[in-house]
């Protein structure tokens, strides 16, 4: 039976060193770093997935994930903006809540995937071994897709209404961007791995958003919150939410009209605390994924 | 090979499996306040020591639930011991669903790229043995179709496909192989018997006796999460029958009470070796505690997979089967019985003439036959050959 083809296998088996079948406990913080970026393909592949399948087979496709934020834009232009009389405080008011509605959608859309990602996944993860953190990551990914979709109208509707922000204010935007991803895929990872074991999570995250999203300045500007309660600790506690850091900062870098402090009433050191945000959030993500890596060796037999 | 590489250990490995009843906050909270856990424990594997060599193909045996497809489970990295370790080199696959990770609303090419992916090929690498891929599935007219209207064997036969394609090193298979038609069976045993001859490792989990003593050269009995045996396959399989005979035996132990009219006290099965085969004996005991004027005893020869090999009823056999209470002992003969070495057993039961039965005992007695036999299988018949010009 020994023949030259079974000989050649079985000698370069014997030079790859015995490794850990599935990840080890102490293999060091960078090793499922190292086996993600391996696996990238397979991370493209299932946002890749996500997202074909989400608009397979529905005539309108993609126009779907862009509906249900205009849909909302307009619900809230008319309801807060026209009937409670918001427009005429926030200047531009329909292009103010579409900025900060496509960063709260996109941070609410990849915590909630992310979330159910593993359980959802279940008959993967049962059946083949794989880095499970492609899961979440995938959510983030199929969020950046709807993202940039909806970023694209942004941009048309910035142009339509020759509101072009200025370029030394768009630092604002991608810092708080990347501050509203980070947290995004922190949560997601941690959430994810909890809701393995404790299916509430995923309901309880659905209810939570709807609250959360009130307790950022979304459908209101910051200066409303500064007027009522500037200088307390209330106003701390508000800006303690790294989301409404993000939302903030995408604000005042893509809002024109409102990039002056009178108009935005903006915290006067924002881009510390979106910078200070951003080191923390990464702190966060770190934490999350220590979580994740705990709990993810007991996935198969939990979903 | 003899001094082939270990590809896979696996060391002292124990896994314990904690069962949660239910899984809501509520329930949590609750028996968080009342302090006691709200959940049982089990050991599915207990202090599992196992090195596979390289280009070895070994079966993992055992009936429903002895922890074979869990120790299977570990070697892949599905899940993690709860003590001791599991090592392994080399490239894996695991066929433990095939096509797991298809998605009905992708087409079958954009599947196979994604399971591809999923078993670990790069794009390129999927690229290259795409079409092997999917000529091997025999499904070409269908591939750009949606997974979703796949019969369930096309979606079975793409997923083996794919999996094959790999190029593992190791192989782990769970139950798959009885996948598709009969041409497409035989296009898997071919397939797994060219990765033998490769030197690839093949590691599987099987109920079917005859596929684990036709394709391996190693077999481990598990019961109840112990190893019960490790090493050369016919044996391994002897073992085998011999842990389902005791689980029959476990499961049948009170069935004496059972028949009010008339009850199966006692059966004795012996082998003894004759002259050209085995000569076999069945002694019946039955109770008879409301005599009717007609019954009879059928007594029935079987493998422990169940196969039954012979029926025979007493009154056909010439007994006078007398009516009246007490106890009855009736006598099989089976003379020259053409069976290979190994554990069988006896099922006995009592009917009435209209077919009614009054009582029926499973595995009621088992007998061993041990003689020189030349044959593979249950038989070994008279059979010759010679080569003609």
């Amino acid at each position: 039976m020994a023949n030259n083809v079974a000989e050649q296998r079985s000698a370069a088996i014997a030079t790859m060193p015995l490794r850990h079948a599935g990840r080890a406990a102490g293999s060091g913080p960078l090793a499922p770093i190292k086996e993600l970026w391996a696996r990238r393909d397979l991370v493209v592949l299932l946002t890749k997935r996500e997202i074909r399948a989400r608009y397979k087979d529905s005539s309108l496709g993609i126009a779907w994930s862009l509906l249900r934020p205009l849909a909302q834009l307009l619900v809230y232009y008319f309801a807060l903006g026209e009937l409670l009389g918001l427009s005429r405080q926030i200047p531009n008011f329909a292009l103010f809540v579409f900025i900060g509605l496509t960063g709260w959608t996109f941070y609410a859309e990849v915590v909630q995937k992310a979330t159910q990602s593993i359980v959802h996944n279940g008959g993967l993860v049962k059946k083949v071994y794989l880095p499970r953190e492609v899961f979440p990551l995938a959510s983030l990914g199929s969020g950046l897709f709807t993202f940039f979709v909806q970023f694209i109208i942004l941009i048309a509707a910035i142009v339509i209404l020759k509101e072009v922000p200025s370029l030394s204010a768009l630092p604002y935007a991608i810092a708080g961007f990347a501050l509203i991803a980070i947290v995004a895929l922190g949560l997601g990872i941690l959430l994810a791995a909890v809701n393995v074991y404790l299916r509430d999570i995923e309901h309880l995250v659905e209810v939570a958003f709807v609250v959360l999203f009130w307790a950022s300045p979304v459908v209101y500007s910051f200066r409303f919150v500064n007027e009522k309660v500037g200088g307390t600790w209330l106003e701390t506690a508000y800006l303690c939410n790294p989301i409404t850091l993000g939302i903030l900062g995408m604000q005042r870098g893509l809002w024109a009209s409102g990039a002056s402090p009178e108009v935005g009433g903006w915290p006067p050191n924002l881009p510390w605390l979106i910078v200070l945000g951003f080191a923390i959030g990464c702190a966060f993500l770190v934490f999350a994924h220590w979580v994740f890596n705990r709990l993810q060796g007991n996935f198969a037999q939990e979903v | 090979m003899t001094n082939a590489p270990i590809i896979a250990s696996v060391r002292d490995v124990s896994k314990r499996f904690v069962l949660h009843p239910e899984k809501s906050l509520k329930e949590r909270a609750f028996s968080l306040v009342r302090g006691r856990r709200n959940s049982s424990e089990f050991w599915a594997l207990k202090d599992i020591s196992l090195e596979i060599e390289a280009g070895t193909t070994v079966g993992l045996v055992g009936h429903n639930g002895s922890g074979k497809s869990t120790l299977l489970k570990i070697v892949g990295g599905i899940l993690e011991p709860t003590s001791g370790e599991a090592l392994r080199r080399g490239r894996l696959a695991a066929l433990l669903e095939l096509g797991a990770g298809f998605h009905p609303d992708l087409t079958g090419r954009e599947n196979i790229y994604l399971n591809a992916a999923i078993l670990g090929l790069s794009r390129k690498e999927t690229d290259k043995y795409l079409d092997a891929i999917i000529d091997f599935s025999g499904i070409e007219q269908f591939i750009d179709t949606q997974v979703k209207f796949y019969s369930s064997g096309m979606h079975v036969r793409l997923g083996f496909a794919v999996a094959v394609h790999v190029d593992p090193d190791l192989l782990l298979v769970d139950e798959v192989l009885a996948v598709g038609d009969e041409p497409f069976q035989r296009k898997c045993m071919d397939k797994i018997a060219e990765f033998q001859r490769d030197g690839r490792t093949i590691v599987l989990v099987s109920h079917s006796a005859e596929q684990v003593g036709s394709l391996c050269d190693r077999v481990v009995v598990l019961k109840q999460g112990v190893m019960r045996y490790d090493g050369e396959a016919e044996k391994g399989l002897r073992v085998l029958r011999e842990t389902y005979i005791e689980r029959a035996q476990d499961t049948t132990s009170d069935a004496g009470a059972r028949g009010r009219i008339y009850s199966v006290n006692h059966v004795d099965a012996v082998a003894r070796a004759q002259g050209d085969g085995s000569r076999v004996t069945v002694d019946v005991v039955v109770d008879a505690h409301d005599p009717q004027p007609e019954w009879d005893v059928t007594v029935s020869l079987m493998t422990p997979s169940g196969v039954r090999l012979t029926s025979v009823g007493a009154k056909e056999s010439g007994a006078t089967l007398p009516p009246g209470a007490g106890t009855h002992t009736i006598e099989f003969d089976f003379h020259n019985v053409p069976l290979t070495t190994g554990t069988y057993v006896v099922n006995v039961s009592i009917d009435a003439p209209d077919g009614f039965m009054w009582d029926a005992v499973g595995s009621a007695a088992t007998f061993t036959v041990d003689r020189e036999t030349t044959a593979g299988g249950i038989l070994q018949l008279d059979a010759s050959a010679q080569y003609r010009v």
